[in-house]
């Protein structure tokens, strides 16, 4: 089977599989994103870090954009090494929360395994898009422009055919209406003094 | 018979589906001999039309010769050769006899879903959604044209496929968004978009006499074709296209802006194609609509918007208040193909202009998926792609 290629444009030739694992994380950023914006509160107590709700906000806006610049740019690389930065931070914004002391310390753990997860889904996709890019700006480097200036498509230069159908009549439908033509072609209408 | 069928974004397929066959009296089956993919296919191919399901075949400019003729139809007889234009027309009904064949009354035969979606129906197109008749395309090897005494152009001389196909859609497209313009030998006309129809307006407006012809886009090989049709060229992404346009018109504008690109703008860098990316990623826009803008914003007072490029839907943030103060006049639809045909063929028969030059690819039925995927990411100096089935 050959090599497909997929997704709005194709011209960082990331296959199928990577670029729709790109979308997948688009849409896991967004949905995290929304709840980390409505339910910073409820997320804060559950991971037993209430002095970090509004952080647990700001997160939500910072994941929200992120999902949104993989979902709608052409490439979305640098959005997906974004993600893996935004990782990070999370895991070490967790970190304090495994202290024994903590009494939702297991429902930490359980977070920081599931970050740790989607860390190296993460770092394994902006790899391979990035490889990909690599890949295409290579191919780029190689490809020759071709050479269109001689398709022309007229028997002779621009400059000699210019007007060669005049004699067309604008059909009454599409012409433009008298009153709003240019004093410089309408004759009749053209006030004294005026022209260019 | 060999297809190439939609089967969802971005999955197009060579199958094997059944022939078509005569359904009414006016009916012909053609067989077709050359075909190409249109940058309007690629908005489905994108999936961003919506009225597409599995299977449906794609394609809407083809040519080909008659192989059967319904007993009503006294316009064709076998072993005409055809190029078939891609709207369906009756030739009866109201729009029809007023020349508005793209909005015939009567040939998009899932009228109500046309009523619903656009407030009033408008023709079936060849291979081009359900919401236009869901009429199977021209990319395959035999298809069965509807009100075939009314829309097929008969070829009767020694002219090659590739010279007159694009009478198909293209060329009459390119043509009517110059006409519709309204050419003053004083004009300038700026044409955003250099892939085939922007070419073909190029050259339009060259042979319509405008003074000026400018042309904007990103690809080399576009650009290079675009300069050998007569523009000047400007590169959106080395230079400010609104500061270009207004220093070739002496700080005026354009009076005449032409837009051949589109729903799928591909600014880059630029505010408002941002915004439209994300908005469109999370579906609440359906359009990029950046050309529009840039035209409302750059035109001449009282100048003309001409609109060829397809747009599909909902479009957000349009400075319409440009609009309304600077005057400007709209001119959009699909193309009223069947207007220009006949005196599109004679300036073809009279060598004024050689339609074949746009042509960059040709391939065979079964290289039509991939021929998709090159043709939109312009690669290989991809700019038209013609299949010979």
């Amino acid at each position: 089977m050959p090599h497909r290629y997929d997704g709005p444009d194709g011209r960082n030739g990331r296959d199928a599989s990577t670029y729709a694992l790109a979308q997948g994380l688009g849409w896991f950023s967004i949905g995290l994103g929304v709840a980390e914006l409505l339910a910073p509160g409820q997320l804060a107590r559950l991971l037993g870090m209430e002095e970090r709700t509004e952080l647990i906000r700001a997160y939500g806006a910072r994941e929200l954009v992120t999902g949104i610049g993989i979902l709608s740019q052409q490439d979305p690389t640098p959005w997906i090494w974004g993600r893996v930065g935004g990782d990070a931070i999370d895991l070490a914004t967790l970190a304090p929360g495994l202290d024994p002391d903590n009494p939702a310390q297991r429902n930490v753990i359980v977070a920081v395994a599931a970050v740790a997860g989607v860390t190296v889904l993460d770092a394994v996709c902006a790899q391979q898009l990035s490889s990909a890019r690599r890949s295409r700006a290579t191919a780029r480097r190689q490809a020759r422009v071709k050479d269109y200036s001689g398709r022309r498509g007229m028997p002779r230069p621009p400059e000699a055919m210019r007007g060669a159908a005049k004699d067309v009549e604008v059909p009454k439908d599409m012409r433009i209406p008298e009153a709003l033509r240019p004093y410089t072609t309408s004759k009749a209408r053209e006030p004294a003094g005026v022209g260019t | 018979m060999r297809a190439l069928c939609w089967h969802g974004k971005t999955d197009i397929r060579c199958d094997h589906v059944p022939d078509p066959q005569i359904e009414a009296p006016r009916d012909a089956i053609v067989k077709v001999t050359s075909t190409a993919i249109c940058g309007s296919d690629l908005h489905i191919y994108d999936g961003l039309m919506p009225g597409m399901e599995s299977g449906d075949i794609m394609g809407h400019e083809f040519m080909g010769e008659v192989v059967e003729v319904g007993p009503q139809n006294h316009q064709l007889r076998i072993g005409d050769r055809v190029v078939v234009p891609f709207t369906i027309a009756c030739g009866e009904c109201d729009q029809c006899r007023r020349g508005n064949f793209s909005v015939c009354e009567r040939s998009n035969r899932n009228k109500e879903t046309g009523d619903k979606v656009f407030g009033h129906t408008t023709a079936g197109l060849f291979g081009y959604t359900h919401l236009t008749g869901g009429y199977p395309g021209g990319q395959a090897e035999y298809v069965r044209v509807p009100y075939a005494d009314v829309g097929p152009v008969k070829i009767e001389n020694g002219l090659t496929d590739e010279q007159v196909l694009f009478l198909s859609d293209i060329f009459p497209t390119g043509w009517q968004a110059v006409v519709q313009c309204d050419i003053e030998p004083t004009d300038t006309v700026a044409i955003w978009g250099c892939g085939p129809v922007g070419q073909f307006c190029i050259r339009s407006a060259i042979l319509l006499g405008a003074k000026q012809v400018i042309a904007i886009d990103n690809v080399a090989e576009r650009l290079s074709m675009a300069q050998a049709g007569g523009a000047t060229t400007v590169n959106f992404e080395e230079e400010s296209v609104i500061e270009r346009l207004n220093d070739l018109t002496a700080g005026k504008g354009p009076e005449k802006c032409i837009d051949a690109v589109g729903m799928e703008a591909h600014a880059t860098a630029t505010l408002d194609s941002i915004y439209d990316r994300a908005k469109q990623a999370v579906m609440l826009e359906t359009d990029r609509p950046h050309v529009l803008r840039e035209m409302m914003y750059v035109c001449r007072p009282a100048g003309v918007l001409s609109v060829p490029g397809v747009y599909g839907g909902l479009l957000d943030k349009i400075p319409f208040g440009m609009v309304m103060n600077k005057g400007l006049t709209i001119r959009t639809g699909q193309t009223h193909v069947n207007r220009w045909t006949d005196d599109l063929l004679r300036r073809i028969e009279e060598g004024q202009i050689d339609p074949s030059f746009v042509v960059t690819h040709h391939v065979g039925l079964e290289d039509g998926p991939e021929m998709y995927r090159t043709f939109r990411d312009k690669e290989d100096g991809c700019i038209k792609v013609v299949l010979k089935p």
